[in-house]
């Protein structure tokens, strides 16, 4: 009786694709964009593309809804309210211009410092600075300074680049992977497919994090480790490898500064290396048991040594590493993982990188010109984020992690931790920072870099910062990022200097990616006594009705990311895999249309304009007309060093050129007819150890990726902190103030060391007895996944997840909700349970909770209602201690944001919302969304 | 299960209209003229309006024709057919008592016949749901047609009747709520079996997939408290048989009373349905941390 | 009609992995992108800007705790569509003939055209697969992508679910079970695929792969030292093991 209907099996699917790549977030995938009658109908995965290979996340194929976003930005905006009301009015371009140009010109005649521009999420950082260098203020970066420096710095510092953008997991050797505190990355789609591909050959993932979801739930092991202590538990991992003798000594002799010679000499080099008179750092070549440079013809170092009172680096390892303070049993309890559990995961690295060392039959030839028949790998990888990042012991975590993987002999081997181009670059290959400012000038170099040395930090005569976030000064000497998250309260208190104008671009600063939020509200808003802003100006240029923009008096709208030209550049954060150079665009493949409104501009070809009309070098010709037409222009006809450009492929006038070559007019259109992406295989025989590889370096320097080969060896032993260790015991002329010396001669240690997160010293962690973490959903970015129609369904608010043992302890109920308390702050939020949680732990899926009026939601949207942001009770500063100093919740070493280093504790709170603190609504400047969707792309 | 008031309205209503209509097409009253007219009216009015009621529950009521096609294989096709059978057959027994005052006999046998089965096709439509295990059972058609019969003895009060349907609606009504009480478990769907993971250990929902509420939720997944559901109970029963069988017992001939058994039966029964909807659970609530 | 056809010549059908799910979303969210566009009513949401945002989507991913009596808790992430149930008893119940199970390959469908919404079929399906759109008042479930999976349109590896295609993990594969040489049957048949609800006697087509076991690192011999030499332990030892060791480079 069966009867069924006839159907339609090959409909039409699109009149067309345009390939271009996602900007849902920052990983960078290639999108299919499928458009019918000129709009967009449907986005999937590009499977050519080297990143997601076809893959896409929730975002990304949420991309449409971001599109067509009512919280869109349609004309730029003057503010006509109070600052934080959103009370705006529409102006016209012209108008915008104008206004921004007669603040910026006088600024930069007479003290160009007093503009601080600093971007968010940027993917143009390259550009942004370089215009706020032609501007010639030192006051730019991006948002790495709370976001991840610590990883990227220990990373570049130990070993020429960090996990991440700078490199991956051989995901087809490894045999053995372990994830530290990943809950998503930046490498979204990459990581997913990395796991699917273990998962189908059965190779064995662990994973160390509190909280057991997302790539932790489907690890076989896991390791529910108590926040802060993951430096103490790898440097236990470590204890026990060399107690075993299981490092690879081969490795370490080679590639690794283990044999280098230590001065032990008390005084002014002590802990330098010993040099000869080239300056060339010195071994004991066992042949002869007498220093010889370490790169001498036929020296064989003895990694061992002792001479004359000076050991090498790995002696001094040893004699740090193997003292019973690192023993399993002396660190369980403090890191929440019993002793045996430690040694087995010991055990398990050592088992799988030497007993299952594997071996790819391929030449190659080193630095010293020596020819290797094979190449040997250790199949054991590691992958590591914020969770050991945002700690203010995050920078010597993150060193340790590297060290270990190193001592294994992982790194740059086959199933090991793999560079992606143009990674690795050791510090020495990066620019030293720059502050050096003068009226109507540009800025004497880069304002980022990474100092080798108290010399390079950036201080004015008096010893004040020269930078408004104090980066590169003796609180936080290496914050290769800049430090974005003091921007605010350091304007805003005039420490060290006032400024005029603050110009945000792509981070919404008066919201989530603030600590404090509330107090940064007030801040913006705070008026001197004559009424007017303590920070007189701010310029923001957003896509969306953010937060953020109901608190700038300019608003420059930018479009979004399918009407835009992007580069995602070797100059920045390319989509380099480890076997392939690689950059990609974004293209309009529909134009910006707002109609009824004056339109929406690319921020960068904006920018352009500004420069253009402010006369900034580089940005306008000699007869006065516009250097660059738009950013796209500029993509193709911009060089930062002679045939070097943002985009590596198809240069050469006749686009035959890889990495060098003359700029090609037709450049843009070759990456859009290759899918809007561009890749460049590496040699096979150049594909592993590449810091020593001749092959490798060879090929990168006829990339453009270096001006010259540069071998090196990893940094087991980083001299740098030595240095700055030097100054605080009071040698050479630059000194630290008085009442940093301590605390550098604690922190900045050589070797990897581990020491309690900052606020538990700072406070009773028996009144606060709880951490308290946030985790990035898959399915939401930061806040401006939520006027995402379809995402805020997944994610419209945030509950508190509690352990079972503080559901129980504190009678929770399903429904309950719960007081959050730290020593700066309360929140109210629900709660629910959860058991596959460390115990002593909290968390919360982050930047779910919006102020009411924001991004076009109604205000009684859950967002506000149930949507509770930890940013309250975060502080820039650590609590009080008596000292009279107020120390920043950041790392010593680099800056980074200690965002996870938050204590708390927990009280029952009545039943119901609103979350709080519940804000007073702003104005939205774009209405609010429609009450349905039902959206279909008509042909 | 979402007790939405259009179906509690038309499980009640219509019940009561086919019950009356097997009444008077068994002849047990035998109006005729405009008494009939009215009698007939009342029925056809009651089973009308359930229907009517329960086409506001489709997203596409101008559709509804085709819900005649499907009768060999759907329920819900079988009782939209005998539906209007029974309306169209009851039809010439309606007339001919109406019309010319004397019954059409063989039309109201058939029209009665159909009645009672639109019923059972009615009650069949929620007993057939695996998926709901309370209503998976034979009570289910026990307390439809023993609601239907007696809400229509007390209606046309025949008393004798109606006591003791008024039993037997109280028996089933119990049976239906003590062994409902067993359903869920006796089918055996549990957290372990819907996800499979019951071998590895015990079964919680953390996170359900969406942290708004949706179609499956609000049909579905509805809770009533334990309490609250009891004293319902008591209340349903009260108010559908025990009261309604005292009344009639104290004053059995008295119109008055009668009238008041009709109007507490009914309120009765429409608790008792709204409990039938509310209290039922749905298998798929195991994927949404209800179990 | 919607009797179920006595068999059907294929057994199309998903095999979720759940050892491998990360929980992403990335498929719920592809089906909504892709069905919003294609096969009967655009998939829609009332409220999206809202208090109370609710729309229709074909897959949904729940996570589930679960806590074995001797090792930590586990979380499952758990990603549920239709399992085109061979006796499917949504079909069945379904009074307009709107549903119905594909006779060549097993799919099971609402054709929106004959569709009352009466949602007697979500009613009936134990797994929650499916749900009335609020603005199309008609009844929405997977359609395995059945516009997508023998579309000339596209590319010949393109013919697969939406959600098979977007999921970073691998997670979702797309196959015929009804052949034993299959690769999604290989897979289950290797990895012990298992049925939801098999009480409910609906025979899912669709499989889930239970997680692998988790948490039996194994225990490291008591005395680790034992991996090696002896005496490495202690400084002295330490020393004396890279003297030894150096021999052999
Ligand atoms: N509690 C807690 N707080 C945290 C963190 C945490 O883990 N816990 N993480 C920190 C980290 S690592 C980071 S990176 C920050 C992130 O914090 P933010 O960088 O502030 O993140 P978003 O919310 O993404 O804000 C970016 C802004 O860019 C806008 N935008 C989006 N697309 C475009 C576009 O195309 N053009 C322009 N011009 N604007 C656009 C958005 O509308 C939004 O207003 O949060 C930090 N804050
Ligand atoms: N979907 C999505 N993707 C994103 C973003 C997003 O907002 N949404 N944001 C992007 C940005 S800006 C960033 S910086 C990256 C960040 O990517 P992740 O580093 O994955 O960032 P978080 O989600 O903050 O995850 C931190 C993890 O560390 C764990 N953790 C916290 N403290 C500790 C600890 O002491 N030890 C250990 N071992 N673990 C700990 C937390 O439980 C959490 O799982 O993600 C990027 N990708
Ligand atoms: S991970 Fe997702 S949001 Fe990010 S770029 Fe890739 S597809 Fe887009
Ligand atoms: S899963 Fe549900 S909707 Fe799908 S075939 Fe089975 S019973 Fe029907
Ligand atoms: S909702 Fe539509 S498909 Fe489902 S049973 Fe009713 S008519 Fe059939
Ligand atoms: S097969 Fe197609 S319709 Fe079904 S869940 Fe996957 S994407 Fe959605
Ligand atoms: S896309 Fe894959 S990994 Fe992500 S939720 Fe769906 S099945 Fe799981
Ligand atoms: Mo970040």
């Amino acid at each position: 009786m069966h009867r069924q209907p006839a159907l339609d099996l090959s409909p039409p699917v699109s009149d067309e694709v345009r390939q271009t790549t996602c900007y849902m977030c920052a990983c960078r995938c290639g999108i299919n964009v499928h458009m019918k009658g000129g709009k967009v109908a449907y986005i999937e995965g590009n499977r050519a593309h080297p990143g997601n290979k076809g893959g896409l996340c929730a975002k990304g194929s949420a991309g449409i809804m971001q599109h067509l976003s009512p919280a869109r930005l349609r004309a730029p905006l003057k503010r006509v309210g109070p600052r934080g009301s959103g009370e705006f009015q529409e102006i016209t371009w012209d108008e915008a211009l104008q206004t921004a140009v007669d603040w910026l010109r006088p600024l930069r005649e007479t003290a160009p410092e007093k503009l601080a521009f600093f971007t968010g999420r940027d993917q143009s950082q390259s550009f942004t600075g370089w215009w706020a260098q032609a501007y010639g203020t030192p006051n730019w970066a991006a948002h790495g300074g709370f976001c991840s420096v610590n990883m990227a710095a220990a990373g570049i510092y130990t070993m020429g680049g960090a996990f991440w953008e700078f490199g991956q997991p051989d995901w087809e050797r490894t045999k053995l992977f372990i994830l530290f505190g990943v809950a998503e990355d930046h490498d979204s789609n990459p990581i997913k497919m990395g796991l699917g591909r273990l998962k189908a050959r059965g190779a064995r993932v662990i994973g160390v994090n509190p909280v057991r979801s997302g790539y932790n739930a489907v690890a076989d092991d896991w390791f529910g480790i108590t926040p802060g202590t993951d430096g103490l538990f790898i440097l236990s991992l470590i204890h026990v490898l060399m107690g075993a003798g299981k490092i690879d000594l081969d490795y370490l002799i080679r590639y690794t500064n283990a044999p280098y010679l230590v001065n032990g000499e008390d005084g002014a080099e002590k802990g330098l290396f010993l040099r000869d008179d080239a300056g060339t750092p010195l071994v004991i070549d066992r042949r002869t048991d007498q220093p010889a440079p370490w790169n001498g013809p036929g020296v064989q170092p003895d990694p061992g040594a002792e001479w004359q009172g000076h050991r090498t680096v790995l002696h001094h390892m040893a004699a740090r590493y193997l003292s019973r303070d690192y023993a399993p049993e002396a660190v369980a309890d403090r890191c929440g993982i019993p002793a045996p559990r430690i040694r087995a995961l010991a055990a398990e690295l050592a088992r799988v990188a030497f007993d299952e060392e594997i071996t790819i039959d391929r030449p190659w030839t080193d630095f010293r010109g020596q020819r290797h028949e094979r190449m040997i790998g250790r199949p054991v990888a590691f992958h590591a984020m914020r969770g050991i990042s945002a700690h203010s012991n995050g920078f010597q975590t993150a060193r340790a992690l590297h060290v270990l993987q190193i001592l294994l002999g992982s790194v740059e081997t086959p199933g090991g931790f793999r560079f992606k181009p143009p990674y690795p670059k050791p510090p020495e290959g990066h620019p030293r920072p720059h502050a050096g400012h003068s009226p109507g000038q540009p800025l004497d170099g880069p304002h980022l870099g990474y100092p080798l040395g108290p010399e390079h930090l950036l201080l004015r005569d008096d010893g004040s910062a020269k930078r408004i976030d104090k980066a590169f000064s003796w609180e936080n000497p290496l914050s290769a990022h800049g430090m974005m998250h003091m921007v605010i309260s350091n304007a805003h208190a005039g420490d060290p200097y006032r400024i005029d104008t603050l110009f945000l671009y792509m981070a919404n600063m008066a919201w989530n990616s603030s600590m404090n939020t509330t107090e940064v509200m007030r801040m913006l808003t705070d008026t001197d006594g004559n009424g007017d802003y303590v920070i007189p100006r701010i310029i923001y240029s957003d896509a969306y009705s953010s937060e953020m923009v109901a608190f700038a008096d300019l608003i420059l709208p930018d479009t979004t990311y399918l009407e835009r030209h992007d580069c995602i550049s070797l100059l920045d954060r390319p989509i380099c895999e480890a076997e392939a150079l690689g950059d990609s665009i974004r293209w309009p493949v529909v134009e910006p249309d707002r109609p009824g409104h004056e339109g929406v501009r690319p921020f960068q070809s904006v920018l352009l304009d500004l420069g253009h009309r402010l006369g900034l070098p580089g940005m306008l010709t000699d007869d006065g007309s516009p250097q660059y037409r738009d950013y796209a222009d500029y993509i193709v006809n911009h060089q930062r060093r002679p045939g070097v450009g943002p985009l590596a492929g198809w240069r050469g006038a006749d686009g035959t050129q890889t990495g060098r070559g003359a700029p090609n007019p037709d450049q843009l259109q070759r990456y859009i007819d290759n899918g809007g992406f561009f890749t460049d295989h590496i040699p096979e025989g150049a594909q592993f150890f590449k810091p020593w590889n001749a092959a490798y370096q060879d090929w990168a320097v006829d990339r453009g990726l270096y001006d010259a080969p540069q071998p090196y060896l990893f940094n087991l032993w980083l001299e740098p902190l030595a240095k700055f260790q030097r100054a605080a015991a009071g040698h050479g002329s630059h000194q630290p103030p008085d009442h940093l010396r301590a605390r550098i001669l604690e922190t900045l240690d050589p070797l990897p060391i581990w020491y309690p997160p900052f606020e538990e010293t700072h406070l009773d962690t028996a009144e606060y007895p709880l951490h308290a973490l946030t985790q990035r959903p898959m399915a939401m970015y930061h806040s401006w996944g939520t006027q995402n129609a379809w995402l805020r369904q997944i994610h419209g608010h945030n509950p508190l997840y509690v352990s079972g043992q503080v559901w129980l302890e504190h009678g929770f109920q399903p429904g309950d909700w719960a007081f959050l308390i730290s020593p700066h702050g309360r929140i109210k939020l629900p709660v629910a349970r959860m058991d596959a949680l460390n115990p002593h732990t909290v968390w919360t899926w982050n930047a779910i909770g919006k102020r009411r009026g924001a991004w076009a939601l109604s205000e009684d949207a859950p967002e506000a209602e149930k949507g509770a942001l930890l940013n309250h009770l975060i502080h820039e500063l650590l609590p009080p201690r008596g000292d009279g100093q107020r120390w920043a919740n950041s790392d010593p070493v680099t800056g980074q944001a200690a965002w996870f280093d938050l204590r708390v504790r927990i009280e029952k709170a009545p039943p119901g919302g609103p979350s709080q603190p519940a804000h007073k609504a702003q104005k939205s400047p774009v209405g609010q969304g429609p009450t349905r969707l039902a959206h279909q792309t008509k042909a | 299960m979402h007790p939405a008031p259009s179906l509690i309205a038309f499980t009640v209503f219509s019940g009561l209209g086919f019950g009356l209509l097997v009444f008077l097409g068994l002849g047990l009253i035998q109006p005729v003229g405009w008494s009939a007219f009215f009698w007939f009216g009342l029925g056809y009015g009651l089973a009308v309006a359930g229907l009517a009621a329960s086409s506001l529950h489709l997203g596409h009521p101008e559709r509804a024709l085709k819900a005649f096609s499907q009768w060999r294989t759907s329920w819900l096709s079988r009782e939209a057919v005998l539906a209007v059978a029974a309306l169209v057959f009851m039809a010439p027994h309606a007339a001919a008592l109406t019309f010319l005052g004397q019954p059409a006999q063989g039309f109201g046998m058939l029209g009665a016949f159909l009645c009672l089965l639109t019923v059972l096709a009615t009650s069949m439509i929620y007993a057939q749901l695996r998926t709901v295990p309370r209503w998976h059972h034979w009570t289910t058609p026990a307390v439809f047609l023993m609601a239907a019969l007696t809400g229509a003895a007390l209606l046309t009060g025949i008393v004798p009747l109606a006591q003791l349907l008024l039993a037997w609606l109280a028996l089933a009504l119990v049976a239906h709520w003590m062994l409902g009480d067993l359903r869920f478990h006796a089918a055996g769907s549990t957290s372990e079996t819907a996800t499979g993971l019951g071998d590895r250990g015990r079964v919680r929902l953390l996170e359900p997939p969406h942290s708004g509420r949706n179609y499956l939720m609000r049909e579905m997944v509805h809770v009533v408290g334990r309490r609250h559901a009891l004293k319902l109970r008591v209340l349903a029963l009260a108010g559908a048989a025990l009261l309604p069988a005292l009344l009639l017992w104290l004053w059995p001939a008295a119109i008055p009373a009668v009238l008041a058994a009709i109007m507490l039966h009914v309120a009765g029964m429409l608790a008792a349905r709204w409990l039938f909807f509310a209290e039922a659970e749905h298998v798929v609530s195991l994927y949404y941390g209800r179990d | 009609m919607t009797a179920l056809p006595q068999s059907t010549e294929k057994k199309l059908g998903l095999v979720i992995d759940l050892d491998t799910c990360v929980g992403c979303h990335a498929c719920v969210i592809s089906c909504k992108g892709w069905n919003t566009e294609n096969y009967g009513a655009p998939l829609s949401d009332t409220d999206p800007y809202g208090a109370e945002p609710e729309g229709t989507f074909l897959n949904r991913i729940h996570s589930f705790e679960v806590t074995p009596p001797d090792a930590p808790p586990m979380v499952v992430h758990f990603p549920k569509s239709c399992l085109h149930c061979e006796d499917a008893p949504c079909v069945t119940v379904c009074p307009t003939g709107a549903s119905y199970k594909r006779q060549e390959d097993g799919i099971v469908l609402v054709n929106e055209s004959d569709c009352i919404g009466c949602g007697l079929c979500a009613w009936a399906c134990p797994y929650g697969a499916r749900e009335m759109d609020a603005v199309a008042g008609v009844m929405k479930k997977c359609t395995l992508c059945v516009d997508r999976i023998y579309n000339d349109n596209l590319p010949e590896i393109d013919r697969e679910p939406a959600c098979v295609r977007t999921c970073p993990a691998g997670a979702r594969h797309f196959g015929d079970l009804g052949d034993p040489g299959s690769a999604v049957s290989q897979l289950v048949a290797q990895r012990g695929g298992i049925d939801l609800m098999p009480e409910q006697g609906t025979k899912p087509v669709n499989k889930y792969l239970p997680p692998r076991t988790r948490d039996r690192l194994p225990e490291p011999p008591a005395n680790l030292a034992a991996l090696c030499e002896p005496s490495t332990e202690g400084l002295s030892g330490f020393l004396g093991w890279i003297d030894r060791t150096l021999g052999k480079i």
